[in-house]
């Protein structure tokens, strides 16, 4: 079997916390692997890290490099392949920064690649089996792929459980020395920080958000009439970012915010992992969706299987209705 | 400037629920309605507002068969000027990687100075682009966000990451970028537009024009392959109200009211 690493990406020293769920991702593709964590970096940041991943990995390989010290993934796949040894398998989470990075360093190690693994059914060794999604998570695909010569293989952030094991106290392995000249054709400017935006979504406790089935932009004010009349906020996803009839801090989502309300009452949202990923705390999910086959109603507490288009104003009457009766 | 944006026919999933058929190894594609790939379509817009400014030319290329040729139709009577199929019996049942290599092909039989993809498919893997940059030896950025050309060696841009925030970097020229939607707003393309591109010749490319290995392509070169399509168990699963509209948005209220939803 081949030797198992996991790319942990780190931020101010603090291990991303894909670091416990690849041990649980790796233990399923080899019972018997104990896989070793590869942090890129620069710096006390570093150092940081490694030594916080020593409880979950036996080996720790830190390459530090002060052109790492920002992640750019054009540097980072030449340090990766200067370091990891022929035929391995290397497991990264499936974040902005796994896609941007691991398809061309699947082609640079020449080795198969799959992207947003959700679970793994095993293997004989030459053959990986596992599972994907596909159409926004409405079906998932049994993938088989030939992993003889090695594998880069991008995890769904939160797939997997995080393994529990004994404390390893693992050794860090410093193998900055094998990365040669890094190449320059890609240069960090800045990071720019999201506009805060008028309203502050991740500190509401009731959301009205909706998703592709509002349809078009007058229909946004079906939504924020039973907002009005619950006391709550609108919030969205994507697709009514995309298409300019909400301003982006009302995104939920992980290229938006993470929200933390009591109540979430998902209207024509379908559901799609990058939009679950913002929502935290278990709130009580409420799905209107006029696609009985949504996922979104494999998440959420009660759901509408109705057109939202007339299912919203109807709820808006009755709760404006209900409300001036028990005052 | 010569762009090249790469571009795919897939099903519209705002317009479809997607099943799997009897035999569980493809949807169900019988009455499924088609569409150019979202994240493409934005690609192809990005690609003439550049053009606009910049002079050049935009070129669409996909992978596929004759029923593909609709979505070069579209991104024609969108505006781009040339199109390219490129078909052949050898390319069916490629990987990411054998798509990319592909369009390897491709490109080093023209020339471009900026290659655009989307960020990703529907029942894609978000590969194509960045296989196809490291084949070519051409940087690569993924999920991009903006892009302002500064001289006619280097671009900057910015790519989405997490919480909303953008990165900004500056790359050179040539490269490929994969586009998230959201960078600008698609043209509409009406029913005039695309009669006045129906009956251009778009040229097709097969694997001998190509002098694409066909070893490294089709079902031959997959080393990933899907085995077959299924859905997965529900978990719990959300309760869903049952009966009249009516009934339903009293039981709505009640529930709201109990979770402390209400005003």
């Amino acid at each position: 079997m081949s030797r198992i690493f996991a790319y942990i990406p780190q931020k101010s020293g603090v291990p991303d916390d894909a670091a416990t769920e690849l041990v649980a991702v790796a233990k399923k593709i080899d019972s018997r692997a104990s896989p070793t964590a590869i942090l890129i970096g620069f710096g006390p940041e570093i150092d940081a890290a490694c030594t916080s991943l020593r409880d979950s990995y036996a080996e720790i390989w830190r390459v530090a490099n002060e052109s790492l010290a920002y992640p750019n993934a054009e540097l980072v796949r030449k340090a990766l392949v200067d370091v990891l040894p022929a035929g391995c398998i290397l497991l990264l989470p499936h974040n902005h920064f796994g896609i941007d990075l691991s398809p061309g360093l699947s082609i640079k190690m020449n080795v198969t690649y799959v992207s947003d693994v959700v679970n793994i059914e095993g293997t004989d060794g030459t053959f990986l089996n596992l599972v994907r999604q596909e159409f926004g998570g409405q079906i998932s695909a049994h993938v088989r792929c030939d992993i003889s010569s090695g594998a880069v293989l991008n995890i769904r952030p939160g797939a997997f459980k995080p393994q529990e094991i004994p404390a390893l106290n693992g050794q860090v392995v410093d193998k900055s020395a094998a990365v040669g000249a890094l190449p320059s054709k890609r240069r960090f400017v800045e990071t720019i920080v999201a506009e805060a935006g008028d309203v502050d979504i991740s500190k509401e406790p009731v959301l009205v958000s909706i998703g592709r089935g509002i349809q078009e932009k007058d229909n946004v004010a079906i939504a924020q009439e039973l907002a009005d009349a619950m006391g709550a906020v609108v919030s969205c996803s994507r697709p009514v970012v995309d298409a300019k009839w909400l301003e982006k801090c009302r995104q939920v989502g992980s290229s938006g915010k993470t929200v933390k309300p009591k109540i979430y009452m998902a209207c024509g949202i379908s559901g799609s992992f990058q939009h679950l990923a913002g929502i935290k705390g278990s709130p009580f999910l409420v799905a209107i969706n006029k696609n009985p086959k949504a996922p979104i109603f494999q998440v959420a507490d009660i759901g509408i299987i109705d057109d939202l288009l007339e299912f919203l104003p109807e709820l808006t009457n009755r709760i404006r209705e209900s409300v001036s009766s028990h005052r | 400037m010569e762009i090249l944006v790469c571009a795919r026919r897939v099903p519209d999933t705002s317009e479809n629920e997607i099943e799997v058929n009897s035999a569980g190894n493809d949807i169900e594609r019988d009455d499924l309605v088609y569409s150019v790939n979202e994240a493409d379509n934005y690609a192809v817009e990005e690609a003439l507002q550049i053009v606009a400014k910049q002079g050049g030319n935009v070129t669409v290329v996909t992978v596929g068969n004759e029923d593909d040729e609709e979505i070069l139709r579209r991104e024609m009577a969108m505006g781009a000027n040339r199109a390219a199929l490129i078909s052949d019996e050898a390319f069916c049942g490629s990987d990411g990687k054998g798509i990319a290599t592909i369009l390897k092909a491709y490109v080093e039989k023209n020339h471009y100075d900026l290659i655009l993809t989307g960020v990703q498919a529907e029942d894609g893997g978000a590969q194509v682009g960045g296989m196809l940059a490291a084949m070519l030896d051409y940087p690569f950025a993924s999920l991009v966000n903006s892009i302002q050309v500064v001289d006619s060696k280097k671009l900057k841009i910015s790519r989405e990451i997490e919480s909303g925030n953008r990165e900004v970097s500056e790359i050179d020229l040539p490269c490929v970028l994969a586009i998230q939607t959201g960078i600008n707003e698609p043209r509409y393309v009406g029913m005039k537009g695309i009669r006045q591109v129906a009956s251009i010749d778009i040229p097709t490319f097969g694997l001998s024009e190509l002098g694409v290995d066909a070893a490294s392509v089709g079902e031959a070169g997959a080393r990933v392959k899907r085995t077959d399509y299924f859905v997965p168990a529900a978990g719990k699963g959300a309760e869903i109200l049952q009966g009249k509209r009516e009934e339903i948005v009293d039981k709505l209220i009640e529930l709201l009211r109990a979770k402390g939803g209400l005003k």
